[in-house]
């Protein structure tokens, strides 16, 4: 136990326990898959039409907003050029599903359905299409089980967007909760404010946003402020994940 | 002879499967933090059963498949499940006179013995839950230990595993 505390030689024998148990956990995931399905098969032509409409007002809105990005992002590579700064962009993708299976219920963990043999790595990071959720903690060859940010032993690097105020948040072990740690009462800090990512821990990647402000208390006689925030991804809803990957191999820049 | 001993092992090793199948079931958040350990109580009734053919080596074998499954520390479930086999074949003669619901309060002794030695482990990795629901889990596996019983020794007549 100590061992596989202290350091990381166990993680061997986990991934092959954990090839015995992918197809109980596939049993049992296997349930919700058909609900889905009939679900999805079982919709009316007239819901399926409205649903395709708005899908299809909704990509023309992001490809505007695409065309402005390219150009974004090609001049943010030239300013980075310029610098000479060291960067790292995070572009390959892969969409993993969480599998319904329950853990330990003073945990935030889920399983997702990819492991090694997909090129899942620890402490791969997690998103969805609204922020961080989470990152890969133990990986096996067919599946990985994942850590959310609300875990109760999780800290995430991140600042304040609107004005670079570094923080960490860290998880309640409650699923729509982050508390901000040693905010002292005198930071501009808001209701409000988006947390996104600042990149600092080197396991996620810069910009993504993580949480929202949600409250602020003030205890005079306190040193510091007790801040918590709410997480911008749906961690309880959420059915599929994005799993990024480092756009070349740049772990020469870690 | 040999052929029903591997009848009664498919038998046993279905049991287990279930057992485990209901531990990873999805539960409402409510119940979640009540879910019996399944796992425990089949590996009691096993060994209470058939106390030559199963035990401390199932069971630990068993707690390193639910450390995986629960994503814990490897071996914090192989070390308890292990200790309570141990004492269920220790007390088994005992045990196996008992009337069921003291037998259910056994139930209950052992769990909360488990319990007590993972909240241990977790203190020491600093991982301890603080909820005091924490311990509901022993109540529910006592309770449900009668059923348990009699649908496993139901099979196990039927199935004429000895």
């Amino acid at each position: 136990m100590t061992v596989d505390h202290r350091q990381r030689h166990l993680e061997g024998i986990r991934a092959v326990i954990s090839i015995a148990i992918f197809p109980l956990q596939y049993m049992v995931n296997l349930p919700f898959v058909a609900v889905d399905w009939a679900d999805e098969v079982l919709t009316f032509r007239s819901n399926l039409i409205d649903e395709n409409r708005t899908l299809r007002k909704k990509q023309q809105l992001l490809e505007v907003k695409l065309q402005k990005l390219a150009f974004f992002e090609q001049e943010n590579r030239r300013l980075r050029s310029m610098l000479q700064s060291a960067k790292r962009d995070w572009e390959k993708v892969l969409i993993a599903e969480l599998m319904a299976v329950d853990f330990d219920p003073f945990k935030r963990l889920v399983q997702l359905n990819k492991g090694s043999n997909e090129g899942v790595f620890d402490g791969h990071p997690i998103l969805d299409a609204n922020g961080i959720v989470g990152q890969v903690i133990h990986v096996g060859p067919l599946s990985s089980t994942a850590m959310l940010i609300t875990d109760p032993s999780h800290a995430t690097p991140v600042h304040v967007n609107r004005n670079g105020l570094r923080a960490i948040a860290m998880g309640t072990g409650e699923p729509n909760r982050l508390e901000i740690p040693h905010i002292p009462n005198s930071t501009d800090i808001q209701v409000g404010d988006l947390l996104v990512t600042s990149g600092l821990g080197l396991r996620f990647p810069l910009g993504y946003p993580v949480a929202r402000i949600s409250e602020i208390k003030l205890v005079p006689s306190e040193a510091y402020a007790q801040v918590y925030a709410e997480p911008t991804a749906h961690l309880e809803r959420t059915q599929e994940v994005l799993l990024v990957w480092p756009e070349s191999s740049t772990e020469g820049n870690r | 002879m040999h052929a029903q001993m591997k009848h009664g092992n498919g038998i046993i090793f279905t049991s287990f499967v279930i057992a485990f199948a209901l531990t990873m079931l999805p539960l409402p958040e409510w119940a979640e933090v009540g879910r019996p350990e399944w796992i425990t109580l089949v590996i009691i009734y096993w060994c209470l059963a058939l106390p030559e053919r199963i035990g401390v080596g199932v069971a630990w074998t068993a707690g390193l498949m639910l450390d995986v499954i629960h994503g814990s520390i490897l071996g914090q479930y192989a070390l308890t499940l292990a200790l309570i086999a141990y004492f269920t074949l220790h007390f088994y003669q005992r045990i196996r006179i008992y009337r069921i619901w003291q037998q259910a309060l056994v139930v209950l002794m052992l769990v909360l013995s488990e319990q007590l030695m993972i909240i241990w482990i977790k203190g020491v990795i600093d991982q301890a839950p603080e909820s005091r629901l924490y311990w509901l889990p022993s109540l529910t596996t006592a309770l449900l230990w009668p059923w348990t019983y009699h649908i496993l020794r139901d099979l196990r007549r039927k199935f004429r595993v000895h």
